[in-house]
């Protein structure tokens, strides 16, 4: 087609010849995302063929890839979101209470808001930075020749409180993993839950209020209970991401091998026999799957690419688990909930 | 909207309440002054001894030409680690954002919604899936298979193990599906009595997408577009595995490349002692890392602001 000069360019249709081959061109571009995602998925599987087997979940890394597996990270995975979740939640669904519910249009709160925005979009890394320097290494005060050490002489480097040996600074533990990740998922939580509380009509919120019933009442009775469904949701999705996550992690520097679980429990017998591993755990060194992933993908020798793979399909599985509790918990809220 | 009540104990508790409650929103702005404070801790201002910008002046870290942080003479040049970022995100943003627009249009302008239903959760998992699995499928996948035979094969390029194109690729890959989200979101904003005006005057629907939803979902568009570079620009795990750990300001994407996340991931992974320069470079090129998304981010936002069209 000649491009005219004169401008009204409406009047002048393209043919339908073009109409026809944008539409061919749009609808590649769509199908082309899916077959991507067929070839990374059966690419994966195929890869991972012949090493993923039971062993390969029950048994700890080892230098021979036969006998490798990725049991440390399933178990330090299960701790460091088990904390996670712990921290996250109540943070992250006062926060977005107090945004929806409390918050006034002033400065403070516009300030959170536009605050909120930004950090979803902090890359993760930065987030690994901000770990090592506050939770694994405490800026660096404790220890031999730590800034106490140096002005007051005191080294302090190990707490024991109930038995439970706390070191200082951290280290690379599992409440290290899980305040950075915390902090790395806060935004997305507080702003699902923001989104399934503005979902309650305010009609709810008026007859509790005109019942007699106080506003912290009303929110804990009527808001919150009509609202879990959809917190629920964002809290799943966010978990998901924190599974998959790596940098910040590596930024840590959580190592690879870890050839025990933390606070020794590896077994339910093992927390029979020994429950105190429990306040342990903690403040035990990990490891986590896509760690031992990363560590396996760049491993030059070929067995290990196939140790990768059957380690990204654990991964795949634990996610998949967990969207299709997601989904089932948005489909049964779909049907129940009618305003 | 609330009657007078009196001071009980009652009273006190909703406002201990509430004021825990804003501890909550507020931690999230603590969360913002500790990532800045950090990153100048070690970066700009010395908590112990010199900081990094005070060994290695600005106009040197901005314009040398050689990052070698290890390796004697000790070199702190960050334009390889910035070049290996923007091939990376240069590739991602040919892949990812025509695919991802041109997707938009089609799941809001042509398909059918049993189509949308079939597409949509594909999209869904496509955004995620780990990065870390997208770096494995850059490594092991794309490179091998996709990239050396038509390189090498066909025009007979030498194609590094680890490249830059690989991990551009797989990044691109990773942004479709947030591009689409985004752009469509901004598509169905656009009213339906435009397009009806359009096809009024005559026009195709060829012509109605291009020539009005398209300009009349600018604003939408250019921000997602934005959002995702800056999303490739903070992409870590990709990268470090399919595009390698060896800076290099090359002008070639088929050969190994570090951008700054990857640096990042490798020298705080282990060797290097706290208090170094090595160990407080890390922190200039984080500082680096956040400040060029936070731009990209505020730009975005920005774009959507002022140049939103309001319909009734």
């Amino acid at each position: 087609m000649t491009e005219q000069t004169t401008h009204p360019e409406l009047l002048t249709p393209s043919g339908k010849k073009e109409t026809r081959l944008f539409a061919i061109l749009c609808a590649t571009a769509t199908w082309s995302s899916a077959f991507v995602l067929i070839v990374l998925l059966s690419a994966v599987v195929f890869k991972a063929w012949g090493w993923f087997d039971w062993d390969f979940l029950t048994s700890y890394d080892s230098r021979r890839p036969q006998k490798a597996g990725i049991f440390a990270g399933l178990i330090g995975t299960a701790w460091m979101i088990f904390f996670t979740i712990l921290f996250s939640v109540p943070i992250g669904v006062g926060a977005a209470i107090y945004l929806e519910e409390y918050a006034k249009d002033n400065w403070l709160s516009r300030l959170i808001r536009i605050n909120l925005a930004n950090l979803a979009g902090v890359p993760s890394i930065v987030y690994g930075i901000l770990g090592v320097t506050v939770f694994v290494r405490a800026f660096g005060v404790f220890g031999d020749d730590g800034h106490l050490d140096s002005f007051v002489g005191w080294s302090i480097s190990e707490l024991n409180f109930l038995g439970v040996k706390i070191s200082l600074p951290l280290g690379e533990v599992v409440l290290s993993g899980a305040m950075t990740m915390t902090l790395l998922i806060l935004p997305v939580i507080i702003i699902a839950a923001q989104e399934a509380l503005r979902g309650v009509p305010p009609s709810v919120r008026h007859a509790s209020l005109a019942l007699g019933a106080s506003k912290w009442q009303t929110i804990r009775n009527q808001v919150l209970p009509a609202a879990i469904p959809g917190i629920m949701t964002g809290v799943i999705l966010s978990i998901s991401r924190a599974i998959g996550e790596t940098a910040p992690l590596i930024c840590l520097g959580i190592a690879a091998y870890v050839p025990f679980a933390p606070g020794g429990i590896d077994s339910p017998e093992a927390l029979m026999k020994q429950p105190e591993g429990v306040l342990q755990a903690p403040f035990d060194y990990f490891t986590v799957i896509p760690i031992q992933i990363y560590n396996w993908a760049l491993d030059h020798r070929s067995a290990y690419k196939g140790l990768a793979a059957a380690g990204i399909c654990v991964l795949l599985l634990s996610l998949l688990v967990l969207n299709g509790l997601a989904i089932l918990i948005r489909n049964r809220a779909n049907r129940h909930i009618r305003w | 909207m609330f009657l007078e009540r009196p001071r009980t104990a009652e009273a006190f508790k909703e406002r201990l309440i509430e004021i825990s409650l804003f501890l909550c929103a507020f931690a999230s702005v603590l969360t913002t002054i500790a990532i800045i404070f950090v990153l100048f801790s070690e970066a700009v201002f010395g908590l112990s001894g010199a900081a990094f910008f005070q060994e290695v002046s600005v106009v040197d870290f901005f314009t040398g030409t050689r990052w070698s942080p290890v390796l004697k003479p000790q070199e702190f040049g960050v334009l390889p680690l910035i070049v290996g970022t923007l091939w990376v995100t240069g590739v991602a943003a040919v892949v990812g954002l025509p695919i991802g627009v041109l997707t938009a249009v089609y799941l809001s302008e042509y398909a059918k919604p049993q189509v949308r239903n079939v597409v949509k959760p594909f999209l869904e998992l496509l955004a995620g899936i780990p990065t870390i699995v997208y770096g494995f499928f850059g490594l092991a996948i794309v490179t091998p298979y996709v990239i050396d035979p038509i390189f090498q094969g066909l025009f007979g390029f030498k194609v590094g193990t680890f490249n830059a194109l690989a991990g551009g690729i797989v990044v691109g890959i990773m942004i479709i599906p947030m591009v689409s989200s985004l752009t469509e979101d901004a598509l169905r904003a656009v009213p339906r009595s435009l397009r009806e005006a359009g096809y009024a005057l005559g026009s195709t629907k060829f012509d109605v997408v291009v020539k009005i939803v398209l300009p009349a979902a600018f604003s939408g568009v250019v921000s997602a577009f934005l959002l995702a570079i800056s999303r490739a620009v903070g992409e870590t795990m990709a990268v470090a595995i399919a595009c390698g750990s060896k800076p290099n300001l090359t002008a070639n994407p088929l050969e190994q490349i570090q951008t700054m996340t990857a640096y990042i991931v490798q020298a705080t992974g282990g060797e290097a002692a706290a208090g170094t320069v090595q160990y407080q470079s890390v922190y200039a090129v984080g500082l680096t890392l956040f400040l060029m998304t936070l731009v990209l981010n505020i730009i975005s936002q920005w774009v959507m602001r002022r140049y939103r069209e309001v319909y009734q």
